[in-house]
């Protein structure tokens, strides 16, 4: 599964699973969970290296929390092995594994205040009252709530509870920190600035981060790599670039951002690219040589990327051979920076093409039922099998 | 259009309040009585409130009633809590829907009932019969109340806060006290106070299994009305109602402060972000 994602080119960042050989730090090994009938994750093996934020991504149900939950130790695997650092956790109560977790409701103990609840780890370890307290003023200078210690955590806001529940996680020194979708209940605004924080704290401190999260734009942002999961099963693994560019099934195409669809078969291989016939589109489309070993008469689909889709206007006909269709502009949608529009082609299908509005007002800006030109380079094209 | 009550809801309202509270006015209206006799008005004199106060039988009864409640509702509670806490917490064991219908069973069970069980129970012993032997009635059917209103509170309550005692290292025994418990609190108090006030209030299965020398205040109340009701017993209901009031209207207070303070604070912490 992971010989293409080491295959292919793209922005790495330098750390342990870059290296060939390096020892995974935690090692999930064809873990399988029911409950009673449900599989809930289904024979997913997994390595994640040292000081990595890895997300598990999903939309609810595909067993990402549960996943999450073996780690820490409040679900048991019904079969298969999770090894941290070496050591087989099967078995281990959560309250004896070097490992912390961020609970999606934050779970703060509404009782005790924000200094007692960043302590109360500590005071389970048996450390010492000056220590405690040292610890606490770091945990809270480092999520930057100094001053509300003494408060009750619903004198406080929904972005400061959330740092609460961070510091208290991150108090013990965890070998590992689990976060359950960590941003969920925050606001757009605050969500964004939280991860560039969440990413800067990761770093500081080095601990490895593994983050549960529905939420496909907050995974590219945080993580070093991303494991798209569905009912149970680990669709793709990969750097965000990699999972976005080159995704491997039509789920986590369609999954990771927006994507154009085109059903069709194999019409022709060779060194130059591939041939797809493809109804759909009306053409067939090309695409680079190389992607996949999909044979001549297979049925696949290729996946378009909308902003690898260049539109221009009916007089304005781009001068390349392939990979160009005509349509009629259905439907625009101005964003600021970008536009949408949806053009759909002569037999119905609607195709999402994005551009960047790099002048302020266009000098002959597209119409409603302008009729335009769609072309895309060989690169464009993802060929999918499954 | 005018706005107000319409004539029928005024007369419906007074009804209402009339059926409910006209028994408990009266009988406050009669313990101020001056004549002995319950019915007749002959004047206006607090001379029962004395006379009650100066009664050594019900004096005795009500301290014992006392006792009694107080301890009933601290066994009951505890007891109700593990009951509560075992239904809720520790997954679907074997036998669980057969422990929850025999938890609720004696909410519905008789008082007849309960009282010639327990009696029997305490007969086939040779248990001597007193003021333990109805103690330990009263916990059999109060812990039920118990495990019904902590086993709600625990069911609200988000379970991913024991879980992240135990994940930041507490033990279970230590999440269950400084968690739990904590948590349960106010759900504790209130059962509390319910198994108090179900003892202090039972005059059935008391008296089935009670022995020389441990009368509760009902019994005593019950045995004179029987050769005829006097003031004396009305002053005491007034004093019994006056104290319910009392205790009813200040936790009303307190945690009608208590709620203003959080919503304050609630949306003082919301302009913050």
């Amino acid at each position: 599964m992971s010989d293409t994602a080491e295959k292919r080119p793209g922005p790495h960042k330098p750390s342990g699973w870059a290296v060939p050989g390096g020892d995974p730090y935690i090692s999930i090994q064809n873990v399988t969970k029911r409950f009673g009938e449900f599989v809930a994750v289904d024979n997913v093996s997994l390595d994640i290296y040292r000081s990595e934020l890895f997300s598990l991504l999903g939309a609810s149900g595909c067993g990402k929390t549960t996943l999450l939950r073996m780690l820490a130790g409040l679900e048991e695997p019904t079969e298969g092995r999770i090894l941290l650092d070496g050591q087989d956790m099967v078995g281990v109560p959560p309250y004896e594994r070097p490992v912390n977790m961020m609970f999606q409701s934050y779970a703060l103990f509404p009782h005790m205040t924000v200094a007692q609840n960043v302590a109360f780890g500590l005071k389970q370890e048996g450390m010492g009252k000056g220590e405690v307290e040292e610890r606490v003023e770091q945990m809270l200078g480092l999520v930057q709530l100094g001053r509300f210690a003494r408060r009750k955590p619903h004198q406080l806001s929904g972005g400061q509870r959330q740092r609460v529940a961070l510091a208290r996680a991150l108090a013990k020194r965890p070998k590992l920190l689990l976060l359950d979708e960590p941003l969920a209940a925050l606001d757009k605004k605050l969500r964004e600035s939280t991860q560039f924080e969440l990413m800067n704290i990761q770093e500081e401190l080095g601990v490895t981060f593994i983050v549960v999260t529905h939420d496909q734009e907050e995974a590219m942002t945080l993580s070093t790599r991303i494991a798209v999961m569905n009912e149970g099963v680990i669709q793709q693994l990969g750097t965000p670039s990699e999972v976005y560019e080159y995704p491997r099934t039509r789920y986590v195409a369609d999954f990771i951002g927006s994507v154009n669809l085109f059903e069709g078969t194999v019409s022709g291989t060779g060194a130059e690219g591939m041939r797809i016939t493809a109804p759909e589109a009306g053409i067939d489309i090309h695409v680079d040589a190389g992607q996949t070993d999909a044979r001549a008469g297979q049925s696949v689909a290729v996946a378009i990327r909308p902003e690898k889709i260049a539109i221009a206007k009916q007089d304005d006909k781009p001068s390349q051979g392939e990979n160009v269709i005509q349509g009629i502009v259905d439907e625009i949608a101005y964003q600021g920076s970008l536009s949408i529009y949806q053009v759909r082609l002569a037999d119905g299908k609607l195709v999402r093409v994005t551009t960047p509005n790099l002048t302020r007002t266009a000098e002959r800006p597209i119409d409603w039922e302008e009729p335009v030109w769609l072309s895309w380079g060989r690169h464009a094209g993802v060929v999918l099998t499954s | 259009m005018r706005k107000g009550l319409h004539p029928v809801t005024i007369a419906m309202l007074l009804f209402g309040f009339a059926f409910l509270y006209a028994p408990i006015v009266i009988l406050i209206i009669f313990s101020f009585n001056e004549g002995k006799l319950v019915s007749v008005w002959s004047g206006f004199s607090p001379k029962w409130y004395g006379e009650l106060l100066r009664d050594p039988q019900i004096l005795s009864a009500a301290w014992m009633s006392l006792k009694i409640a107080a301890m009933n509702a601290s066994v009951a509670t505890v007891l109700g809590l593990f009951g509560a806490y075992a239904l809720g917490r520790f997954g679907a064991f074997k036998g669980r829907t057969l422990f929850t219908g025999m938890m609720t069973a004696p909410l519905v069970m008789p008082d007849v009932i309960t009282g010639l069980a327990t009696l029997l129970l305490f007969v086939g012993l040779a248990w001597q019969r007193g003021m333990s032997t109805i103690t330990i009635a009263h916990i059999t059917f109060s812990m039920c109340f118990v495990a019904v209103i902590v086993r709600a509170r625990l069911s609200s309550l988000d379970q991913s806060l024991e879980e992240a005692a135990m994940d930041l290292g507490a033990r279970p025994a230590k999440t269950f006290l400084l968690i739990t418990i904590p948590m349960l609190a106010p759900a504790l108090v209130a059962a509390w106070l319910l198994a108090f006030t179900l003892s202090l209030d039972d005059l059935v299965i008391a008296s089935f299994v009670a022995g020389p020398g441990s009368t509760t205040l009902p019994m005593v109340v019950f045995s004179k009305v029987r050769l005829g009701v006097s003031p004396e017993i009305n002053a005491l209901g007034t004093l019994i109602v006056l104290l319910v009031t009392l205790c009813i209207v200040v936790a009303a207070l307190i945690f009608q402060r208590q709620e203003a303070q959080r919503l304050a604070d609630a949306q003082m912490a919301d302009r913050a972000d």
